[in-house]
């Protein structure tokens, strides 16, 4: 089926596109995309560059041929999730391929990266084969799935990236359960370099955050629940800088959520490190004081932090110290939830929310639209490399058809017993936001919504 | 009537709230000196005992107070093992509901869990210790034999020594004692006493010598042995030469100075026996005094309509 998506405002970081315009859409491919050159936007700012084809829609077959008028709509790139938890193999009680995709179409999200502790761990190649023909499958959208870096996720032995690399892993982490021993994570660093692939590091020092369950501070004593400090998360994240400084290994920071990691990364970066870096809606939403109450679903791994926290990781994502934003998408059984407060597990249901609010900073004036779809589109596309770059995260002709369509003025309460995840654990329950998508085109498929 | 459903932490409580409870307790303690120690006041009414953590003091103190107001008391003893075998705690305290519980008096090792189950029960919660949280009427019975000692809490100098990090007792006190107009001070090793906790308007000493000066009233916490050798102190000799209290030290104090332990007491780890069983010691009043404040908090609690 072609598709034509008429008069709505495209955002295309990649190829600097910000205007009104019609995008012709073939065999699962993007085709061309057609300036309303009189309506652009940003013209003064922004001057149309090349990719914006003048002309008529040329050559498009008339068969099958379904329009959508996105007037009064924007029109952006379907965007990457780097840092998901979807659960299969092993726990399906919490969340599925299936179901973990869907609600990834419904909050915008085309592509998702699948976070390797599962049962089996997704440490050797039979397992990735599994995850990715299971998304061929049944999945809404593309999954890419991220391989253990040790055997186990037990930081011992390396795991086989090269054969996992070859079924389709695109990174490798040992997310939830970091490589404590340095001289290992070294050789992580050392031995990703064969494949061109980054190490995403969760960073905590475990030793440091032992039995902790919120951030370490006033708060924490008051509730008389043990605290993580800071420390524990700045600490690994200069360990890692450090090593991939000595090795020259790529190194992703995982969910960034103290100031001090982000000036540490900064840092990094002027010095020219190859370290890339993402946070999560949540770190940029809530405080701890989100766990006040007990409340298990702000439970999370790193905690909530503090609003001089939220600040800094704002004017990271600002200045471009921080990269992503990735959902770090964590469902988990209301049961589990439903526990003393030291037992339940960490964790917060993010595909459905991440895009409405990410689109808060916009609103805020953080980011521009244009950066937003760099945070959540092309930048995980090119810290990922191929075989996203090119295809995914971008408008460009030859990309995939990966689009999505949103509504920025309509206001939607946040219902958590409706989320198309079966992971309802969520502390924004309740909120009104903006900017969720009325249309996901996932490689040509058309989701539609009221 | 406390227009209230539970009673979660010394944190929800008012000033006027505490100030009921303990004018309600001192009427109580006065039924507790009679030959017939018994009131017909909760009769009908069923309190359970719901303790996750072994305790035998609070536990016998929740159940003759029960006992005292008539009302029919059961302890339901969770040890740890059988919720590691399956059911949830939400599902054992809706048990004990089902039950027919009026009052449930939780002990759990975990924080907020009365603030859990007190979302979900429609009995009166009562928070008999939560992790590290809190110990609302240790704290309330700290303040009655304070209050009963000194004729008054406000403006007195009050230390509290020993594991504040891992105290709940501790915890309690500070924010009742705080709300009744003491100065509170703090004293232990840095690694028992939260860097943080001076934002709650208390002064932290790790001299013990230059912490007891001048204080009212001295509040000894239970040292527990498991800390030894985790990093927080390194033996339990070297903690008493700091941190224990003994009649040298405490001449540095008021010489009307009461001390006070809840108990369990190590001694000779942070008390010596010459003040456990010294004049200046108030342990045991401590310890008929729960009675009556715990039959207050239960009968102040019965009063809402549910």
């Amino acid at each position: 089926m072609n598709i034509v998506i008429k008069n709505g405002h495209i955002v295309d970081p990649s190829q600097k596109i910000d205007g009104i315009g019609d995008m012709v859409i073939e065999d699962g491919k993007i085709k061309e995309i057609i300036s309303h050159k009189s309506k652009v936007k940003s013209q003064q700012k922004n001057p149309p560059t090349p990719p914006f084809t003048k002309g008529g829609s040329g050559g498009i077959k008339d068969l099958e041929l379904r329009t959508i008028n996105a007037e009064g709509r924007v029109v952006i790139p379907g965007l990457i999730d780097m840092h998901a938890h979807l659960r299969e193999p092993g726990f399906e009680y919490k969340e599925t391929i299936k179901t973990g995709t869907a609600a990834a179409v419904r909050g915008g999200f085309t592509t998702v990266c699948c976070m390797p502790n599962t049962y089996p761990v997704n440490d050797n190649a039979s397992v990735t084969e599994f995850i990715i023909r299971k998304a061929a499958r049944e999945g809404l959208c593309t999954v890419y799935p991220i391989g253990a870096i040790t055997k186990g996720q037990k930081g011992e032995e390396l795991a086989e990236m090269g054969a996992m690399r070859n079924e389709g892993c695109i990174a490798f982490s040992d997310d939830g359960y970091p490589v404590m021993n340095s001289l290992m994570m070294r050789r992580a660093f050392e031995y990703s370099k064969s494949f061109g692939v980054p190490i995403i590091s969760h960073c905590e020092d475990l030793t440091l955050s032992e039995g902790g369950v919120m951030n370490e501070g006033l708060l924490s004593v008051t509730l008389g629940l043990k605290g993580i400090p800071s420390e524990a998360e700045k600490i690994i994240v200069y360990r890692d800088i450090m090593l991939a400084e000595l090795t020259g290994g790529k190194l992703h920071v995982a969910h960034v959520s103290t100031e001090g990691s982000v000036e540490l990364i900064r840092d990094a970066k002027k010095r020219g490190t190859p370290v890339t870096a993402e946070t999560c809606p949540h770190y940029f939403s809530l405080t701890e004081d989100a766990v006040r109450d007990y409340d298990t679903n702000a439970k999370v791994n790193p905690p909530l932090r503090t609003k001089r926290d939220i600040d800094a990781v704002k004017e990271g994502l600002q200045d471009g110290t921080i990269d992503v934003i990735a959902t770090d998408h964590a469902p988990h059984h209301r049961d589990e939830k439903l526990k003393e407060f030291d037992l339940a597990p960490s964790g917060i249901s993010g595909l459905d929310t991440a895009l409405s609010l990410s689109i808060r900073l916009v609103e805020e004036g953080v980011l521009t639209m244009s950066q937003l779809i760099e945070k959540m589109a092309l930048n995980p596309s090119r810290i990922l490399g191929l075989p996203l770059y090119g295809l995914k995260g971008m408008l460009r002709p030859g990309a995939d058809a990966d689009i999505i369509i949103i509504d920025m003025k309509k206001e939607v309460r946040i219902e958590a017993s409706k989320f198309v995840s079966k992971g309802k654990n969520t502390p924004f329950d309740g909120w009104m936001l903006k900017g969720i998508p009325v249309v996901t085109i996932s490689r040509g498929r058309i989701y539609e919504w009221q | 009537m406390l227009n209230k459903k539970d009673l979660l932490g010394i944190k929800e409580l008012s000033v006027e709230e505490i100030n009921l409870i303990l004018d309600t307790a001192a009427g109580f303690k006065d039924v507790l000196k009679r030959d017939i120690k018994k009131v017909p006041t909760l009769r009908g009414k069923t309190a359970v005992n719901l303790f996750f953590e072994p305790s035998t003091r609070t536990r016998t103190s929740f159940e003759l107070a029960a006992k005292r107001l008539s009302t029919d008391v059961i302890n339901f003893s969770v040890p740890t093992s059988s919720v590691v075998k399956g059911e949830s705690l939400i599902d054992t305290a809706l048990t004990v509901q089902a039950l027919g519980a009026d009052f449930i008096i939780i002990r759990h090792s975990s924080s907020g869990v009365p603030h859990l189950l007190a979302k979900k029960l429609v009995a009166s919660v009562i928070n008999a210790g939560d992790g590290t949280n809190e110990h609302p009427t240790q704290a309330l019975l700290d303040a009655f034999t304070i209050k009963e000692k000194k004729g008054k809490i406000e403006g007195l100098k009050i230390a509290i020594v020993g594991d504040i990090t891992h105290s709940r007792v501790a915890k309690s006190n500070i924010y009742s004692l705080k709300k009744l107009g003491a100065m509170v001070r703090l004293i232990g090793p840095p690694t028992l006493i939260p860097k943080e906790i001076e934002g709650i308007g208390v002064k932290v000493f790790h001299d013990m010598d230059v912490g007891l000066k001048d204080v009212n009233v001295v509040m000894m916490l239970r040292i527990q042995m498991e800390r030894q050798g985790k990093g927080f102190f390194p033996s339990t000799e070297e903690y008493f030469k700091n941190w224990g209290l003994t009649p040298e030290r405490l001449s540095l104090a008021k010489g009307d100075v009461i001390v006070m332990h809840p108990g369990p007491m190590n001694r000779g780890i942070e008390i010596t026996s010459e003040i456990a069983d010294g004049p200046q010691s108030v342990i045991l009043e401590q310890v008929t005094n729960g009675i009556a404040v715990r039959m207050a908090v239960m009968y102040l609690l019965s009063g809402v309509k549910r």
